[in-house]
């Protein structure tokens, strides 16, 4: 399990970076962040990548800025990062509750936000987040800068809309109003595992009804994505068990799970009316 | 920069205070040129790919699998290993509450959960129990059952904020 | 008068082995290295069943950095790999080559070996090694028809038997008859370090080296040396630090074999480090059984026979254990209950996976679960309960030593001691059975999946029939004790200095436990089947009251006493009445008995002695485990809200390391119960080859665990009364697992295999609610 030979390239600059991903992308050149997933792969050599351009080296993309109701996350922040106080408000909040499941405390003290988001694994919370979030993710090449949002930027199962020649530089996430309730639960045999299924939700209140409902699933599709079949279900109700099931139930229907050697469609479907049910029902 | 971006490039390991100066190819992981190149064998390797967490090593104090690093990327960076937990012949608490709470049967994961929960416990000294298991499934051990091991960090946890109590 | 010190056998002290192990100064087989030394890699089939036609190794060979690359025609002259029990005719032909001719059998089946200067380069080298090869039918599934494995091969190599008794009459007369269809899912020891093999020659001396030995190393330096027609004189084996070995490391494999061979034939020391996705596929698998098992019992719930067909899942080939797998599970089934009549046949079946072998508790892990779902089926059926269906068929002490004209482990199996109806009591009077039944019943009323488990299981330990040890005083004062035990990290060092400081009357810091090493002693029986603790302490003991008689009587010269007015205290003969506190140091002792000594007059040279310790049977240790369980119906998830082992060990020598041995095995029982199994698609390709696909327990999954340890049914086979923990904890978790599950399920018998996943747990849920 020792990696296949590669050319490695250590940027300091993202032009520098765009650069050599102009060069190298073409011939299956990776971008190098925390290297969580993308080191096991080579060692495994399923991936075996000519060429590494480490992107850690590039102080612009360490930074974790807040202004003007938008959370930017650059590309070399770390997973560790969300887990601290830093981050403010209800989307501070959510991301300090989700981040305690991914992984483990040494994977989060390197791999990162984005990379997670560029790997596009189906069970990745923070694909999870974005979209449930709506949030944007930034590519930036010798083309120019691509603002994709999370709806659009997850295609597959760990395919993108990132193009070869481009960088996911930084992800961009809303400051939710102060007032948003939020829930994430997910369900892996083991805890740290990947997810079987995963559920976020989103809603405030208002005169006592839910409004701006957001009900992401993650794990049990391609890919996470929002499921406005459930947010119907639960605009302009009261919170409570009964609307949260039939919201659970809403979420169960409107998907197309995927089935492997351990985990059936119907399984998943199953875990994913029950973790939308609890998710909302521990929103807070 | 000379030669091909594959050739051994020379790098710079600062491993428990010794520095340690190797010509590497931008493929060896970092476990491997500690062990190998430097000759520090007590990081283990259990899984290299990330999941056992038998390498964790500290990075500039951050705890990290070592096997999911390349060497060239520690370039010029601080590293602490197992070997460099004791002072002298004195051991670290964590050292002595694993053996006084038999933590350990093979000892193979032990240089991985040390490093870990030094690394936990420095940053946040007073993590509780619960914590600390979460800390703790990190890493595997076939062994034990956990259960020592629990035992020996909550131990060491409270000796190491006592002696940091008592520094001034 | 002073007072006798309290005893070191029984004391929980720290172990010896410890400080390197925390200090990161261990010698694990990555760690051994030699000047010059050339890396072995190897290239695995990725067929599970194939013709091989073709294996190109130019483009390997070419690559700088290689010095060869060897396919089964450079070894043509190598037999496949023999079984450790010596030669058996009638297995030979499904014994697996060192490498693979004709055919592959299994997907991780060795196929090539590469050797060059860094382990990066074998690898880049390996990936260049192309094989062609037809891909034929996979055989999954061991309980389908016997049929032709591959050409003049059957899928079934044999049929073991054993039974007594009249089975057909007892089926007559039963007034109920329980049929069950059990299997037990594909899982091993999966130790963190894995397997490594360091291959040297030294020709000065005429030695071949093996480093990176464990579990056996002198039965298998008799195989290597019987493999390549050398002397035992010229092949010796090295234990170093072993991260684990729960049965499956330290048998002989293919690698072994290899590194040998290339270290004679390229001049150059070779090191082999399995990675672990090889691990996973090439190290013996273990466990898989499907039971088709029926009981006969009577009006009251008393067994009066069973009969029992199993097919026994032994992957591609039959390795160096041959059958003993299947074996020990027929022996060991009757558990500890009276069973008048039985019959089992066990179908030793050839799938094309990893070879297996033994596990941690091999035979009874699986056979504890057959059993006890069989206990809680019969109980269910005649509407007793659990614990009285157990009562009325247990083996009582007054039966005791209780003789089965079974056997396991090639010996006859006779239960030496033990009150199981006592323990059961202890057990369930320590858990509280009955208030937590109640509350548990109490608690599924209110709508919650919540359930209670019971196994009640014999273990055996102490698989004779002799063994030696040795034991030397230095003039310091130091004792080495040299064994043919090995260390797979249990403790072994400590337990055998206590037991030699116990009767040398010193302090067991200043005993080195020599283990694992041909060139030190001559005959050894390694660790395995949890024998080290029984035969090798017995041994010692006898060596060190040896050595205690000769520094007494040295000393009695001296000090112009008798013998039998000195003792040893503090590592120094005293007189036993207290008188003379100084007394003289052993070492000083050993002094005197120096060959050129003047006072050691007609007296051998030395102050040591060898002991050997022979046995004719095992000994039985017995345990009950309780396990209380939470389904989580949303997911089909299960917690473990309380778990009880009760262990009746005879005597602990150290009850730290007993308890940790028994916690430890929980914690990996867990696993086969509930995570951890190597699957297969349908054509044989293995899907659990990574530790995220192979679940083994973390510190989140293992509950804390009671432990019992009682010491009320000493051995009677040795003198110490001694009997093994290692195989303790481990042997009835998949049982009691399935006991509490089944029970939070409404006590139904719906588990009937293990690992219990949650997608089958929330598929009987949602079945039952709809």
């Amino acid at each position: 399990m020792k990696p296949a030979s590669f050319s490695y390239h250590a940027p300091t600059s993202v032009d520098e970076a765009v650069a050599l991903l102009a060069e190298f992308g073409p011939q299956d050149g990776r971008v190098l962040a925390g290297g969580q997933s993308l080191v096991p792969t080579m060692a495994f050599r399923m991936a075996r990548p000519p060429h590494l351009i480490d992107i850690n080296g590039i102080a612009e993309l360490a930074a974790l800025t807040v202004s003007a109701g938008v959370i930017t996350i650059g590309a070399c922040v770390r997973h560790a990062a969300f887990d601290s106080d830093i981050l403010p408000g209800r989307t501070g909040d959510l991301l300090r509750k989700v981040v305690q499941n991914i992984a483990h405390y040494p994977i989060r003290t390197r791999g990162t936000f984005c990379g997670s988001v560029a790997n596009a694994d189906p069970a990745s919370e923070w694909c999870c987040v974005t979209a449930a979030l709506d949030g944007i993710v930034v590519l930036r090449s010798q083309r120019g800068v691509r603002r994709v949002p999370a709806a659009e930027f997850y295609q597959g199962v760990m395919a993108t809309a990132v193009e070869e020649d481009e960088l996911v530089v930084a992800a961009e996430l809303p400051m939710l109003a102060d007032d948003t309730r939020t829930g994430f639960v997910e369900f892996s045999r083991r805890k740290g595992d990947f997810a079987i299924a995963m559920a976020l939700v989103t809603y405030r209140l208002e005169n006592g009804a839910m409004i701006e409902p957001s009900v992401a699933i993650g794990g049990a599709e391609s890919h996470p994505r929002r499921l406005r079949e459930a947010e119907d279900v639960l605009r302009g109700q009261k919170p409570g068990g009964a609307v949260f099931a039939a919201a659970a139930e809403a979420a169960a229907a409107a998907i197309d799970p995927m089935a492997d050697f351990n985990n059936t469609a119907a399984y998943r479907r199953g875990l994913v009316r029950t973790l939308t049910q609890r998710a909302l029902e521990s929103a807070e | 920069m000379s030669g091909r971006t594959s050739d051994p490039r020379e790098i710079t390991l600062s491993i428990n205070g010794t520095v340690h100066k190797v010509a590497v190819e931008p493929r060896r992981t970092l476990v491997d040129v500690i062990r190998d190149d430097c000759g520090q064998t007590g990081t283990h390797i259990g899984c290299e790919h990330g999941v056992c967490g038998a390498c964790t090593v500290l990075v500039d104090d951050e705890p990290l699998r070592s096997c999911l690093m390349f060497a060239v990327q520690a370039d010029g960076r601080s590293i602490r290993t197992v070997e460099g937990l004791q002072t002298g012949d004195a051991l670290h608490p964590m050292q002595e509450a694993f053996m006084r709470y038999h933590a350990l049967q093979c000892g193979f994961c032990t240089p991985g959960f040390l490093m870990l929960a030094v690394a936990a416990l420095e940053k946040r000294p007073d993590l509780n129990r619960e914590e600390l298991v979460d800390i703790l499934s990190s890493n595997l051990c076939r062994c034990t059952g956990y259960e020592n091991i629990v035992k020996a960090v909550c131990a060491a946890a409270a000796d190491m904020k006592a002696n940091l109590d008592a520094s001034p | 008068m002073t007072a006798e010190p309290a005893s070191i056998i029984g004391a929980s002290v720290e172990r010896l082995e410890d400080r390197p192990l925390v200090t990161g100064r261990g010698r694990f087989a990555g760690d051994v290295s030699f000047v010059h030394q050339l890396h072995m890699r190897i290239v695995r089939s990725a067929y599970a069943h194939a013709r091989l036609k073709a294996v190109a190794t130019e483009a390997a060979r070419a690559l700088p950095g290689v010095v060869a690359v060897w396919t089964a025609d450079d070894i043509a002259d190598l037999s496949p790999i023999d079984f450790r029990e010596g030669p058996n005719e009638k297995l030979a032909p499904f014994r697996q080559p060192v490498l693979a001719r004709e055919y592959v059998r299994y997907a991780g089946e060795p196929v090539a070996a590469v050797f060059a200067t860094d382990p990066y380069i074998a690898e880049d080298a390996a990936d260049l090694v192309t094989i062609e090869a037809d891909e034929l039918d996979a055989v999954i599934d061991a309980s389908i028809p016997a049929s032709e494995f591959t050409a003049g091969l059957t899928t079934e190599p044999t049929v073991c038997r054993q039974g007594y008794g009249d089975v057909a009459a007892a089926f007559r007369e039963a007034a109920n008859v329980i049929d069950m269809d059990l299997s037990v899912g594909r899982h091993s020891g999966v130790p963190l370090e894995t397997r490594g093999a360091i291959g040297h020659y030294d020709a000065a001396r005429d030695v071949l080296e093996l480093h990176g030995a464990a579990k056996v190393p002198h039965k298998n330096r008799e195989a290597m040396a019987r493999m390549f027609g050398r002397s035992t004189a010229g092949v010796h084996l090295y234990e170093g630090h072993v991260g684990g070995g729960f049965g499956v490391r330290g048998e002989i494999y293919p690698e072994d074999i290899l590194v040998l061979v290339a270290a004679m034939r390229l001049g150059r020391p070779v090191k082999w480090l399995e990675d672990r996705r090889e691990h996973m596929i090439a190290a013996n698998h273990s466990r898989q059984q499907r039971h088709r098992i029926r009981a006969a019992v009577d009006a009251q719930g008393r067994l009066i026979g069973i009969d029992d067909a199993f097919f026994h899942d032994q992957g591609a080939y039959i390795r160096t254990h041959g059958t003993r797998v299947a074996d020990t599970a027929c022996g060991i089934l009757p558990g500890p209950y009276r069973l008048p009549h039985y019959r089992v046949d066990a179908h030793f079946r050839l799938t094309n996976k990893t070879p297996a072998a033994t596990y941690r508790s091999p035979g009874r892990y699986e056979t504890n679960f057959v059993r006890e779902r069989l206990m809680d089926a019969i109980a269910l059926k005649l509407g007793l309960s659990r614990i009285e269906v157990r009562r009325r068929n247990l083996v009582s002490p007054e039966e005791m030593p209780y003789e089965r004209p079974l056997v396991a482990l090639g010996d006859e199996v006779v239960l030496d001691s033990g009150d199981y109806e006592g323990l059961l009591n202890k057990a369930l009077e320590r858990c509280e059975w009955d208030r937590l039944e109640r509350e548990a019943a109490e608690r599924r009323k209110a709508g919650e999946y919540v359930g209670l488990g019971l196994a009640m299981y014999v273990e055996k330990s102490g698989l004779g029939p002799i063994d030696g040890a040795r034991v030397n005083v230095h003039t310091n004062g130091d004792v080495e004790v040299i064994t043919g035990g090995a260390s797979v990290g249990q403790g072994f060092e400590t337990v055998i200095a206590q037991v030699c400081a116990e009767t040398l009357g010193t302090d067991y810091r200043r005993i080195r436990v020599v283990h694992g090493r041909t060139d030190r002693i001559e005959y050894g029986i390694g660790a395995h089947a949890t024998r080290a603790t029984v035969m090798t302490a017995n041994a010692t003991a006898v060596a060190a009251g040896k050595v205690r008689a000769k520094a007494l009587d040295m000393a009695a010269q001296l000090l112009q006493t008798e013998p039998s007015k000195l003792t040893i205290r503090d590592g120094r003969v005293v007189n036993s009445d207290g008188s003379d506190s100084a007394g003289m140091p052993l070492g000083d002792l050993a002094h005197h008995l120096r060959p050129l000594s003047s006072t050691r007059g007609e007296r051998e040279p030395g102050l040591a002695a060898e002991g050997w310790f022979t046995t004719s049977h095992m000994t039985y240790p017995y345990g009950v485990q309780v396990a209380l369980v939470k389904i989580d119906p949303g997911t089909g998830g299960v917690h473990i809200e309380k778990m009880l082992i009760a262990f009746d060990i005879g005597r602990a020598i150290n009850p730290m390391l007993v308890r940790g041995q028994l916690v430890g095995g929980f914690a990996q029982g867990l696993g086969g119960a509930l995570f951890e199994e190597f699957q297969y698609d349908e054509r044989g390709q293995p899907l659990s080859v990574t530790f995220a696909d192979y679940l083994m327990p973390t510190a989140h999954e293992v509950p804390e665990v009671d432990v019992l340890i009682a010491e009320d049914a000493a051995s009677t086979t040795n003198p110490l009364g001694i009997k093994g923990a290692g195989e303790g904890g481990i042997a009835a978790v998949g049982a009691v697992i399935a006991s509490a599950v089944d029970d939070a399920l409404g006590g139904k018998g719906l588990i009937t295999q293990i690992p219990i996943t949650p997608q089958a747990l929330k598929a009987i849920i949602d079945g039952q609610k709809s």
